[in-house]
């Protein structure tokens, strides 16, 4: 059995990572996910990996795409503005269909911001982010547990499709610690990387990766079939954790950080007598549409909260049955913006009837 | 009989889209030979660029990841650190390598990876039709700098080699041209020292190509090639600019 551990988040991310049999970390030092890549450093060289302290977040992408291109299990990971710079390599990985894990430990924005929580980050992860249409696997852990977890669910998810994945946390989940249990990694059955360059090496064919189609209706095909796997993705790979959602007068939902605040809120709630459930995605791409119409089937009334000044309450008015209210509380960040679940207690009082 | 000439194995016998006198094809060819030189098609790896030279896929017969504009010595970094035992190459323009992608470069050089760049330096950026390079030279008209390259508005034109081969991570920096006969046999002479290095595990190596770009200069292609010995040369030096061989 395995034991457990009292680790920070950001260490669970990279103890994951080295149970999936990453060996290949790429980065650039910045506030709140600076533990990831000194962990890396620690780590990697001796069990013969490669970290390599890159000269920019916009190289550290790059080099994870040569890797992932060469057929190996590598990350990066890095805050906000780090993760701007890192569009420009996102979409091309996505062009090229490169997996590859990308851990975004949100801080706040815009510009340079501020290092305290938040969510500010939801638009760019889930929307595309860089140019031209694409998707990435979005994850949203809310333990230490989950960081390592999902990490490792986000390695496989995004070899067994050929999507870039990431990995969305914030400075609380990044910088706490918790208990963890790492449960070690059994590696699910995923399709060979025979699309890989390795050097001809006999082979009578050449291997490409690339991401430029110029012969007709090649980009057109080629963006169908991307369009295919983020539709597969939705049949296929959405996680969300439902609480005492049965008997639900208002449903609450929240991802990561914000969720955690938001149980507290609602275990409050119940004790005053409040039929009130929490529906948590953890998959912020492929989105709960379905869990949330199935949620609001019966119950019409949903509280969206969020560490921003509302994100993700538009995918949820969209996946919603068309008779049911969304209510949106959200605190873009600020020093101390954190709601309380007090805060968050009167904002279940005040939409659970009015 | 002993055959002295033929068509490289490592470049597939096609049709190429650059322009009749551009000078890509002929790099491609040197490139090739060096490839051949060694023996390693079978375990080379190139990194394509942003610029005319994207299709390089097109014209080796060899694995090829294509890069973002600029960055193809950090995706060649990622490529070299998984397979460390297969010969990995960049093959940039100007705009990609002295302009977009000069962090990329300068770092992977200081880094010393073991790895060829090959940087084609022709004044100008190609593909999107003639606007003015990091390399443009002093006064050179182009359809950016339509008054010509003013220096105290652009800056100067940047000599790469010279550049790179004061960073301690080099092996191996130098500057050839494919102008004239001469020059073409020293260009291959020099890309084949700059894949021995690699074959040998040596350092980071460095090969800038002048290069002529007739269609965006506006000459034919016997003008462009005077061009090149008449204004590029006497500005970009030919030479070594670093050997640590010696
Ligand atoms: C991020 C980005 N910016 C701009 C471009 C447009 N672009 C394509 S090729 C090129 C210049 C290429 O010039 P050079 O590297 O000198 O190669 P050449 O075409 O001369 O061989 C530019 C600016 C791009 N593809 N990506
Ligand atoms: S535009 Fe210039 S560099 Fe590009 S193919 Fe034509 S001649 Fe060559």
């Amino acid at each position: 059995m395995s034991k457990r551990l009292f680790v920070k988040g950001n260490e669970a991310v990279a103890m994951g990572a080295i149970a999936a049999g990453c060996r290949y970390y790429f980065g650039y030092p910045i506030t709140p996910q600076s533990d990831i890549p000194e962990y890396m450093s620690r780590e990697l060289p001796r069990l013969g990996g490669v970290f390599i302290q890159a000269e920019s977040e916009i190289a550290s992408i790059n080099m994870l795409l040569g890797a992932s291109a060469s057929g190996a299990r590598g990350m990066t990971s890095s805050s906000s503005p780090g993760i701007s710079l890192k569009q420009e390599g996102l979409s091309y990985m996505a062009g090229s269909e490169l997996p590859g894990l990308i851990v975004n430990i949100c801080r706040s924005g815009p510009g340079l911001g501020g290092i305290d929580a938040s969510q500010g980050d939801y638009f760019q992860s889930v929307k595309g982010g860089g140019h031209g249409g694409y998707h990435l696997i979005v994850l949203a852990p809310h333990s230490v547990q989950e960081m390592y977890d999902l990490t490792i669910l986000g390695f496989d998810l995004s070899d067994r499709y050929r999507v870039p994945a990431m990995l969305l946390g914030d400075s609380v989940i990044g910088q706490m610690k918790e208990a963890l249990v790492p449960h070690p990694y059994v590696a699910p059955e995923l399709p060979a990387k025979d699309w890989a360059v390795t050097g001809k090496g006999g082979r009578s064919d050449q291997k490409i990766v690339k991401s430029l189609f110029l012969g007709d209706g090649e980009l057109e095909a080629h963006n169908w079939r991307l369009h295919d796997k983020y539709r597969l993705l939705k049949e296929n790979e959405v996680r969300y954790e439902g609480v005492e959602l049965d008997d639900a007068e208002l449903t609450v939902t929240a991802f990561g950080s914000a969720a955690r605040i938001a149980k507290t809120a609602i275990a409050m709630a119940r004790r005053e007598g409040l039929k009130v459930g929490l529906l948590r995605p953890i998959t912020l791409f492929p989105f709960p549409e379905k869990a949330f119409a199935a949620a609001t089937a019966r119950c019409k009334r949903v509280l969206c909260i969020e560490l921003n000044a509302g994100q993700m309450v538009e995918d949820v008015r969209l996946s919603v049955t068309r008779d049911a209210d969304v209510y949106f509380y959200g605190r873009p960040p600020g020093a101390g913006s954190l709601p309380t679940p007090e805060e968050l207690l009167e904002q279940i009082r005040k939409h659970y009837k009015d | 009989m002993e055959k002295v000439f033929g068509h490289p194995v490592s470049l597939k016998n096609v049709q190429t889209h650059f322009c009749p006198g551009c000078q890509h094809g002929t790099i491609h060819r040197l490139v090739a030979e060096a490839i051949d030189h060694f023996g390693v098609q079978q375990r080379t790896i190139g990194v394509a660029s942003v610029g005319c030279s994207v299709f390089l896929y097109g014209y080796f017969d060899i694995d090829v990841v294509e890069a973002p504009h600029g960055r193809a010595p950090a995706v060649a970094t990622g490529v070299k650190r998984v397979h460390q035992d297969r010969i990995v190459f960049t093959y940039q323009g100007d705009g990609d390598l002295a302009a977009i992608g000069t962090s990329e470069i300068i770092h992977a050089a200081n880094r010393g990876e073991k790895m060829t760049v090959i940087f084609v330096n022709n004044t100008t950026y190609g593909m999107t039709g003639g606007q003015m390079a990091p390399t443009t030279l002093p006064g050179q008209k182009t359809v950016t700098s339509p008054y010509g390259r003013d220096v105290g508005i652009d800056g100067y034109p940047i000599r790469m080699a010279e550049l790179l081969s004061v960073l301690e991570g080099t092996a191996y920096v130098a500057r050839v041209a494919v102008n004239s006969p001469k020059n073409l046999l020293q260009a291959g002479k020099v890309i084949r020292r700059a894949f021995e290095y690699q074959v040998e595990n040596r350092g980071f190596s460095f090969v800038e190509v002048l290069s002529a770009c007739p269609t965006n200069w506006g000459m034919n292609p016997l003008k462009a090639n005077e061009r090149v010995e008449s204004e590029m040369i006497p500005y970009f030096h030919l030479g070594t600019f670093k050997d640590i061989a010696g």
